[in-house]
């Protein structure tokens, strides 16, 4: 497959941050908006942001049935916070009437880390990448509460109160959620992690 | 101070990073005024990306006279557990116990408005001592920065808040444009004259000028009445809008915030701000920035 052109959900949050993170990952990266510029690329990234904001833009703007049937067809996805909760197929603590996409069989729990006060960074061992842990930058992030078996667990950090570890990071298939921003802190690497899946999905 | 640390070993709060990243999530979106918890229930069922909770929207606050301050806490606190998206609300310029008080609350974000009475006509508060970030307005570029070098990881314009008349925030939006794209145009030697020019530390001058474009988010404030109002604000260069009166002193607030909501997002699509438009009832009666005595212009507060 020639360079994948990857979209991100540019319906409102910080879409920027992953053109940017994309593009240095050597992929073509593209805003989408619209059906129409939804059909026009391989994959797609749903950034962070307000996820009630987000979800109601998408069903008034007709994006919501479109990509559900492109993630049903087997198109890679990245969701960072606001979309990891966009990707999940039960969510505790949002909106009575807040839709998602889903397709990771997983519960998330929407701000589980608590207010902007409580909003952290920390060294994170992430699955799957080689070298120094990526830096995690939670922003009231969700945590994932439950995944079904197929899904793969990449990155966990420890509970502040108590012997569990929170779930951050998973994968099932070709779509891919972290509750934190990689884009925020100038390492592309979980970026690069799921370009290759793009790749792979399209050989 | 809370510069940017690199990687942490120990979870790290209130780092610049994720002060900064916050406001960045709110980008593309609309930030409402609200006065209570019925009101923050309809902003957010309209899509907005948080809510700036305050006693007095700023037309009333205008009407009214007086010394304005923050917000009772109970108000606040009315507010927070009523919706599940970021609440803000106002400092005094200058108040850094209205600040400390915000923050024991568990605001998401203080802004250190001009819309309230300053509490100190020389200084603001310094932010870097905060945990909860701080958004701040500015007129110009050296104003920006100064307010980023005492801590601020957010900016917003100055627009004359409860007019419901833009030309200020228009003003303020093209005045901060104009004076990055003149410093990109700068080479080394120059930028060091910028900065005594602009009264803003050099580092950020110079960051400024390598980025071409401020180190934090930046959004309109002011003066924000109709969609194509926010669309306006957008295509000059805003990443997003605060909403004050214009939604709640209008005829159909619910309606109105969801058509601002839309425009702010399709910004550059005249089709969809024009859908957006239709029969939104009255909109705000607003004020004429040119007839507001100058004791009355809330953008000369601060400095």
């Amino acid at each position: 497959m020639s360079t994948p052109t990857i979209g991100v959900l540019a319906l409102q949050g910080d879409v920027r941050e992953h053109l940017v993170a994309l593009a240095a990952a050597d992929a073509l990266a593209r805003p989408v908006r619209r059906p129409e510029e939804l059909a026009e690329v391989d994959a797609l990234v749903m950034p962070g942001g307000e996820s009630t904001t987000i979800s109601k833009l998408a069903v008034l703007f007709g994006l919501m049935a479109p990509l559900r049937e492109r993630v049903a067809a087997g198109m890679p996805v990245y969701g960072t916070c606001a979309g990891m909760i966009m990707l999940a197929d039960k969510i505790l603590d949002g909106r009575d009437d807040q839709e998602t996409v889903g397709g990771i069989d997983m519960t998330v729990r929407r701000n589980a880390f608590g207010r902007q006060n409580e909003s952290f960074e920390t060294a994170i061992p992430f699955t799957g990448l080689a070298g120094d842990p990526v830096t995690g930058v939670f922003i009231r992030a969700p945590w994932v509460e439950a995944v079904g078996a197929g899904v793969e667990v990449l990155a966990e950090v420890p509970a502040a109160d108590g012997p569990d570890a929170r779930i951050v990071a998973v994968r099932q298939g070709n779509l891919l959620a972290t509750s934190f921003h990689p884009e925020l802190t100038g390492d592309h690497r979980v970026h690069e992690y799921f370009v290759r899946m793009v790749e792979a999905a399209g050989r | 101070m809370s510069t940017t640390p690199t990687s942490a070993e120990q979870p790290q709060v209130g780092t610049a990073r994720v002060k900064r990243g916050m406001a960045e999530q709110l980008k593309g979106g609309v930030i409402m005024d609200v006065v209570n918890a019925e009101q923050a229930k309809i902003a957010e069922d309209a899509g907005a990306v948080a809510v700036m909770a305050l006693e007095r929207v700023p037309a009333d606050i205008r009407k009214d006279g007086g010394v304005a301050r923050m917000s009772d806490p109970n108000m606040i606190e009315e507010i927070i557990d009523a919706v599940s998206i970021p609440v803000m609300a106002k400092s005094r310029i200058g108040h850094f116990v209205e600040a400390q008080v915000l923050q024991s609350l568990g605001v998401d974000y203080i802004d250190e408005s001009e819309v309230l009475t300053p509490a100190d006509e020389v200084n603001h508060s310094d932010k870097w001592a905060f945990t909860t970030p701080f958004v701040c307005g500015a007129t110009n570029l050296g104003e920006a920065l100064r307010r980023i070098a005492e801590g601020a990881a957010m900016i917003r314009s100055k627009g004359e808040a409860g007019t419901g008349n833009v030309v200020e925030a228009v003003r303020h939006l093209r005045q901060i444009k104009n004076e990055i794209a003149k410093l990109r145009g700068f080479d080394n030697n120059e930028l060091y004259a910028a900065a005594k020019e602009l009264r803003a530390p050099y580092e950020l001058v110079r960051e400024v000028a390598e980025l071409g474009k401020l180190p934090v988010v930046l959004f309109s404030a002011g003066g924000v009445a109709t969609p194509a109002d926010a669309a306006l604000m957008r295509q000059l260069g805003a990443e997003g809008v605060f909403v004050g009166s214009g939604i709640f002193k209008s005829g159909d607030p619910a309606k109105r915030a969801a058509a601002i909501v839309k425009a702010t997002t399709f910004f550059d699509d005249p089709k969809i701000i024009a859908d957006a438009s239709r029969n939104l009832g009255e909109a705000m009666v607003g004020i004429n920035c040119d007839t507001l005595p100058e004791t009355e212009r809330y953008a000369n507060r601060g400095w």
